[in-house]
């Protein structure tokens, strides 16, 4: 059961990293990030591939992911400056797929849809429950700090020219502001975070497929950062843990419920979530802890 | 001069805009451009702040050729201007409004952010002060912590021309300050604008408001179909039968029959 808690607890922090770096993106910059599963696959590949072909030391291949993560977010926020936002969403849209199609189909690099495998976790030597409550600390100790990191921003001049742009972008530049640099650090930045959060999730599980990195990765993001309050850093780590407790959750459901098949019910979880979302949506659009609108 | 434009020509699709507007701005001067609705003044001020790209002509600022330059290049040069409808930052409140516009703040770099807080909040101290001086001087005190999204069109009008002085312009460029302002803040903001003149800057104001402008202004340059028709005292401006002419058709412009 420790076991459990402690499995569940990382991937819930795994996902707070992945919130975060959205927050900064859409919460505080407004821009529509639907390729965000895209940086977790580079950061989780390119830690897998350091550390088992390269033989990196894991921290290394750690910092390498999110430096990675955040350099290839580059040319994205280049195309972002000149598009609209609901176009920009399709471009990164389409960036996440790319990068799994090259994860499928590079085998020399990837080994396509057969993965990367036993790549390495610290702490791998301890006995079972403690080498989990041991990453489970580290997951925890990197989410604190980028919590702390994105709130920094979002309380200084920077988040505030960033909030400045997403209200109204010709506004920001006739007051002298460079658009482009700001949306483009506030994308690297979030990038650089679900870099993190994809090389954590590699040394955990162990193993990398191209299918683990599915656009619907993106959208449960998204789901909790609009659940918690986009803006808001507490609002994203409490929506995206209501999340993982409801989908985890629910799983137990079945022995609460009689008459209904497990593949009837997993239909039902995501018809859950969806009136979840839309109940959110209409009678509180900011989010659990989000300010309000005017 | 400060500003100097010179045959400026626009097209949008297949129509003239602007056919060889032009503007002199001295300083320490209020500079009305006034003309019927489409005659091109909104965009004429575009193309001085650079929002829009001339086809043809040069813009001097400072002496300077800015005609290349982008919009954000224009407000580090002390000429910032305001749009006809408010762009107020409207999830922020009114103070962090004015604390979005000055250059050159050291948190605004990420690193600064996360290692020199300090020196960041030491930067803040002397920007707020800065910005309450700006707000009594607008009398936006009952809405300094309010979100700009709430105020009324009035103060939204104002707010965007405190925004804009904490960038501490040489030259403003106003669109429409007046427009969807009552009467009483009208003579208020007036004041106001006098007040700037004495501290030395000069004014480009588009205004439809007759009164602001005959108040206000040193010197008019009315505007019809893209071209700069007259320019001169609005006294004179206004008794100038093309004026006339321009605002209410031939036959009512006519002095015959006045």
């Amino acid at each position: 059961m420790t076991a459990y808690l402690a499995a569940m607890l990382i991937l819930a922090g795994i996902y707070c990293l992945l919130a975060l770096g959205l927050n900064l993106q859409w919460g505080y910059t407004g821009l529509i990030n639907f390729g965000h599963v895209g940086f977790f696959a580079i950061g989780a590949y390119t830690s897998a591939l350091l550390t088992t072909q390269l033989a990196w030391p894991i921290p290394a291949g750690f910092l390498a992911a999110l430096i990675l993560a955040g350099a290839s977010a580059y040319p994205l926020g280049l195309v972002s400056i000149r598009l609209r936002t609901d176009y920009l969403a399709i471009v990164t849209l389409g960036f996440s797929e790319v990068v799994r199609a090259v994860l499928v189909n590079e085998r020399w690099l990837t080994k396509g849809t057969q993965g990367l495998s036993y790549i390495p976790r610290p702490f791998g030597q301890l006995p079972t429950g403690l080498s989990e409550i041991a990453y489970l600390a580290l997951v925890l100790g990197v989410s604190g700090a980028a919590f702390w990191m994105v709130r920094r921003l979002g309380r200084s001049p920077f988040g505030r020219t960033l909030e400045a742009i997403r209200e109204n972008e010709e506004a920001a530049q006739s007051l002298g502001k460079y658009v482009a640099s700001f949306k483009i650090r506030s994308f690297v930045i979030g990038a650089a975070i679900a870099g993190a959060a994809g090389a954590l999730y590699a040394h955990y599980i162990n193993y990398v497929v191209p299918e683990q990195f599915l656009p619907l990765v993106t959208f449960y993001v998204w789901m909790a950062v609009i659940l918690g309050g986009s803006g808001s850093n507490r609002g994203v780590i409490l929506g995206t843990l209501v999340l993982m407790l409801f989908l985890e959750g629910s799983r137990f459901a079945k022995d609460f419920i009689p008459f209904v098949s497990d593949v009837k019910l997993a239909a039902l979880r995501f018809m859950a979530v969806g009136l979840g979302l839309i109940l959110v949506l209409l009678y509180r659009p900011q989010g659990i802890l989000g300010r309000k609108d005017i | 001069m400060l500003l100097e434009a010179d045959d400026i020509h626009k097209r949008f699709g297949g129509i003239k805009v602007l056919v060889g507007a032009w503007l002199k701005v001295p300083e320490r001067r209020i500079i009305g451009i006034i003309g019927p609705n489409g005659a091109g003044k909104s965009t004429f001020l575009a193309v001085l702040s650079k929002f829009i790209e001339p086809e043809r002509g040069r813009i001097t600022l400072f002496g300077c050729n800015i005609t290349p330059a982008k919009p954000y290049q224009i407000a580090r040069r002390e000429m910032v201007r305001t749009f006809q409808v408010p762009r107020e930052f409207g999830r922020l409140t009114v103070l962090q409004n004015l604390l979005v516009a000055p250059k050159n703040q050291a948190g605004e770099s990420v690193f600064s952010a996360w290692l020199r807080w300090s020196r960041v909040q030491a930067q803040e101290r002397l920007l707020a002060e800065k910005a309450d001086e700006v707000i009594e001087f607008l009398n936006l005190e009952t809405v300094r912590n309010l979100p700009a999204g709430q105020l009324s069109g009035g103060q939204k009008k104002l707010l965007e021309l405190g925004r804009a002085l904490m960038l501490n312009p040489r030259l403003l460029l106003l669109d429409e300050p007046f427009s969807g302002v009552n009467p009483v803040l009208i003579d208020q903001i007036i004041e106001r604008l006098f007040e700037l003149r004495d501290r030395g800057l000069s004014l480009v104001v588009v205004e439809h408001n007759m009164y602001a402008v005959q108040t206000l202004c040193d010197e008019v340059f009315v505007m019809a179909e893209g071209r700069i028709l007259t320019h001169g005292e609005p006294r004179a401006v206004f008794n100038d039968a093309r004026v006339l002419e321009a605002y209410l058709g031939k036959d009512y412009g006519s002095p015959a029959q006045n």
